[in-house]
């Protein structure tokens, strides 16, 4: 059973079509990236999950009961907003103090609750952010782009606090993201995007089928080596796909 | 004590100023300080409608700033910059009020009073409306305040806690409309806007959660009217202009304060 199923999904911004008949599923506690050029329709694609654009075709469906935690791409907080860290956390539902700290912990930035949003650094602001999107325990974490704007360290610590939240509640994840190199090695699946899904599976598989290979090139090869495995030769196992 | 005719306009003041307050943040947060004026501009039709038609302003205003609302709300997004869309509508809005009145004899003079606002003639029916509008306003944006606020953050985040927001602007439009059509008697089209904004404006650095700047607007926008009308007796100044004097006062103050404060932090 999965928590959430994408199926036939097309969605149109007017004449534009940016996603035509993409199917998917995110099962409990996996982390699922979306890799993706830029207009491929990643972003669509977490919008008609969360209900924020209306599919031209297809469903989604969530199953019952099932939690959402969602990190958006860019959140621009107005300086005309004054709002503590302790009352964004509290939007739209009240939580206890206790909660509010577990999250913090959780996210990495335990010391934060009473700083104004907008005084925080870039890295502690998503941090903020994956606070919100963990409060209430969700079973599935959505996450766009949650490290634009972060230096390669930052983003690369940001995604060990993702893995680490995965172990430690065993929520899902389904994440886009531009840094291939890092989100690759951390994703049991990832799927390529672009405008329908042009690939899948595991990252090794992904990262040596063709259609990937002809959006990004073979120059990404080369970042992913320092991650992984050699894949140019055979392992015993049956996850070598070359 | 309702005779007196200070203690009235004080009231007919404060009712405004509750109103404003919570109203005036979000117009502030949301960056629609026009969508206020061309509300506002657009009662002007309204009045002129409800005086040719002999029904009370108060429906005619907040039924012309209702559909100017619902109007803004449906165009935008559609091709056209807000500011401009806001800009076509408010000042056609207020021209075609215009010409609606020059049809109808001998009302010139009050058109005055609604451009201005006349609150030293407030009646005690004038505050029975203004305050039960004002209610309702605080009722409405008080029932969806954590929605409205979580929409006015971002609009993702609102979906994806299944709120539609929509649904929420359009409750913020609602409030708006009835907040303008219960103040057009009091300070009038032209200071309503201000009203609105400076109250919260000044509010922003004194304060640290939304809450807090909310009821901090409303508390100087009180004090506003309170002191512009004590001023406004004194120096025999008109009223509506001297309560928004005020209230400019207290934004260049807290302004000041905050410079202060980070200078010496």
């Amino acid at each position: 059973m999965n928590l959430v199923n994408v199926e036939g999904l097309s969605v149109r911004y007017g004449a534009r079509t940016v996603l035509s008949h993409v199917s998917l599923g995110v099962a409990k506690g996996e982390i699922v990236t979306i890799v993706g050029p830029n207009g491929s329709g990643k972003t669509s694609l977490l919008r008609a999950i969360i209900g924020a654009v209306k599919p031209a075709q297809g469903k989604v469906s969530r199953g019952a009961d099932v939690k959402i935690g969602y990190v958006p791409q860019k959140l621009h907080i107005d300086e005309t907003l004054p709002m503590t860290v302790t009352r964004f956390l509290n939007l739209p539902h009240s939580v206890t103090a206790q909660d509010i700290e577990a999250a913090l912990t959780q996210a990495g930035v335990p010391n934060l609750s009473k700083s104004q949003l907008s005084q925080l650094s870039g890295g502690q602001f998503q941090r903020v952010l994956l606070a919100r999107a963990l409060i209430g325990n969700p079973d599935l974490l959505l996450l766009d782009e949650a490290t634009q704007g972060l230096d390669q360290r930052g983003s690369a610590s940001f995604y060990q606090q993702i893995e680490a939240v995965r172990q430690e509640t065993g929520c899902a994840v389904l994440m886009i993201s531009h840094e291939l190199h890092v989100v690759m090695s951390a994703s049991d699946r990832v799927i390529c995007l672009n405008g329908h899904v042009c690939c899948e599976g595991t990252p090794a598989v992904v990262a040596s089928a063709p259609e990937y290979r002809a959006l990004f090139g073979t120059g990404t090869r080369g970042a992913l080596a320092l991650y992984q495995h050699d894949h140019d030769h055979n392992h015993d196992h049956a996850e070598a796909a070359e | 004590m309702l005779d007196d005719f200070m203690v009235r306009a004080a009231l007919a003041g404060i009712g405004v100023a509750i109103a404003a307050a919570p109203l005036g943040c979000f117009v502030v947060w949301r960056r629609m300080a026009y969508f206020g004026d061309a509300t506002a501009h657009a009662a002007i039709l309204g009045v002129a409608l409800s005086l040719a038609f002999s029904m009370s302003v108060f429906i005619g205003a907040m039924a012309v700033a209702l559909i100017m609302a619902l109007t803004v709300n449906l165009l935008s997004g559609r091709g056209y910059a807000m500011d401009t869309l806001l800009g076509v509508l408010a000042h056609s809005a207020l021209a075609f009020g215009l010409v609606a009145v020059s049809f109808l004899s001998g009302i010139r003079i009050d058109l005055m009073s609604y451009l201005f606002g006349d609150i030293l003639a407030v009646s005690r029916g004038d505050l029975s409306v203004i305050w039960s509008g004002a209610l309702l306003v605080v009722l409405l944006i008080g029932w969806r305040w954590s929605a409205l606020l979580t929409s006015t953050l971002n609009e993702d985040l609102a979906y994806a806690s299944e709120i539609n927001p929509k649904r929420e602007q359009l409750v913020l439009t609602v409030a708006l409309a009835i907040t303008v059509a219960v103040a057009i008697k009091v300070v009038g089209v032209l200071l309503i806007a201000a009203l609105l904004i400076i109250p919260a404006a000044a509010a922003r650095p004194l304060s640290r959660t939304p809450e807090g700047m909310a009821v901090a607007a409303g508390a100087i926008g009180m004090l506003s009217t309170v002191v512009g009308l004590r001023a406004a007796y004194v120096l025999d100044t008109p009223a509506g202009p001297s309560i928004v004097c005020v209230a400019a006062l207290t934004f260049l103050a807290s302004s000041m304060l905050k410079s202060a404060l980070s200078a010496r932090s």
